[in-house]
């Protein structure tokens, strides 16, 4: 299978077929919280694709020069158990310069996704993309594609969800069931319906 | 009431994290397809939450407060590593079902919502009650929720045939499949609001929900340090900022 190929079907096999809100329940918090109106929404999917893509790419050279490379230290000790530490501390610290650069650099993109980066930091999503890399044995090209198909996932997911949530405003719901409940049970619908796409592949 | 006790009865019924304060919602969801599933991240979690609180409660006062966010998330996350290497070496197969769910005990609300609103600023000995309560409700909040899953989609409670040993019982496979999870959780959701109207109109309310389902919080691990509406007021101060940041530029 050529590179290309097989680039393809990490794309469309995490963006779509194993949505990573509604297959893999990664970012359920923002997914839940930040989906009241499409265009909230759709400033988080951005800042996670953006934060998300970022993160694979720095994570990944990480692990694949610094962790995994024994190397490195004189006793060759493997450091690749220390992955979570390191993972978690490097997303934090990233988002923080993200956050930094773009206010500096790019006050229209900053206007934009500014205000959403600090909830990203213990989005499980990021963590939950940096240690699939790893346990997939994805390279770093793959990792990459494999990060920004996934927020992909996850801004389709949200932004679905947000149009969804604008029509439900109207609808007539029993006591119980307005708020949370019915966002719950929308999105076991959305699962239902993304679980179509599972032959794809 | 014992202080003690009394911890423990505040972490499995009066503030239980799945169902009254409805934290730690991802691995709610991803882990109860089935009860052994529901139990094993139950008490990882547990021994987590238990040490957790108790190393932080004994820092807390060496702990310097402008970095003590970024300190608990090291102590959190050298505990699952340490948790997930001792799965990985003497529980193989519930390590592999919980896959890449147990390194993300590190961002789960709960851990970091108890150290920063209790062991930060109670005693080690208090602190491990707390973390034993919670940690124990969270456990039984998972297994009901994967007994309810399993029960349903398989027609097995532990594993071993219940409804599925009954002659033409199809198993309701859609339970322990991904969307499954929102359902029950979708219906657990409402039975709660019923409960908590209830609670209401006798004079006793409920606790309320602390993290990502109250709806405004963006990000459960965070509701500890960034709670709700003071959030979102926070964030649009934060907008009104930049506006006036990117004005002055312009005018500049």
């Amino acid at each position: 299978m050529s590179t290309l190929t097989s680039l393809l079907l990490i794309a469309v096999g995490s963006a779509v077929v194993n949505n990573v809100v509604l297959s893999q329940f990664l970012g359920i918090c923002p997914f839940l919280g930040v989906s009241k109106n499409t265009k909230t929404a759709a400033g988080m999917g951005g800042a996670v694709i953006f934060v998300i893509t970022v993160a694979s790419l720095v994570t990944g050279v990480i692990y694949k020069f610094v962790l995994a490379n024994p190397a490195l230290l004189k006793n060759n000790i493997d450091l690749t158990y220390l992955q979570t530490i390191v993972f978690i501390l490097v997303i934090a610290a990233l988002v923080q310069f993200v956050e930094m650069f773009l206010k500096k650099k790019m006050p229209p993109l900053y206007q934009a996704l500014g205000v959403y980066l600090p909830l990203i930091t213990t989005n499980c999503a990021v963590l939950g993309v940096a240690l699939n890399c790893v346990t997939y044995e994805y390279n770093l090209l793959e990792g990459v594609v494999y990060g920004f198909a996934t927020a992909v996932g996850f801004f389709i997911a949200i932004v679905l969800m947000a149009g969804i949530r604008e029509k439900i405003e109207y609808n007539d719901i029993p006591k119980p069931f307005q708020g949370t409940a019915i966002v719950l049970l929308t999105a076991c619908l959305m699962s239902i319906a993304f679980m179509g796409f599972s032959g794809m592949i | 009431m014992n202080k003690y006790v009394e911890r423990l009865y505040n972490g499995v019924i009066k503030e239980n994290p799945t169902f009254v304060l409805m934290l730690g919602m991802c691995p709610t969801l991803a882990v109860t397809s089935s009860a052994i599933n529901g139990l094993g991240m139950g008490l990882s979690t547990t021994v987590v939450l238990i040490f957790a609180n108790l190393l932080i409660s004994c820092f807390r006062k060496v702990i310097p407060n402008g970095v003590r966010i970024p300190a608990y998330i090291v102590i959190v996350a050298s505990l699952v590593t340490v948790v997930q290497l001792l799965m990985q070496a003497y529980l193989q197969d519930l390590s592999k079902s919980l896959g890449v769910y147990i390194p993300l005990i590190v961002v789960n609300c709960i851990i970091l919502g108890r150290a920063e609103s209790f062991a930060s600023k109670n005693e080690p000995v208090i602190s491990v009650f707390d973390g034993v309560g919670m940690g124990l409700g969270f456990t039984i909040g998972l297994t009901i929720i994967g007994l309810i899953r399993e029960l349903l989609g398989a027609g097995t409670l532990f594993d071993q045939p219940v409804l599925s040993a009954i002659e033409g019982f199809t198993p309701i496979t859609i339970f322990i499949m991904a969307p499954g999870a929102f359902l029950v959780l979708g219906f657990l959701v409402a039975g709660m609001n019923i409960i908590r109207k209830k609670m209401d109109e006798k004079g006793k309310p409920l606790a309320e929900p602390a993290g990502c389902l109250s709806g405004d919080c963006a990000s459960c691990s965070q509701a500890a340090t960034c709670t709700g509406k003071d959030n979102v007021k926070k964030d649009d101060a934060t907008k009104e900022d930049t506006k006036k940041e990117t004005a002055k530029s312009d005018a500049k």
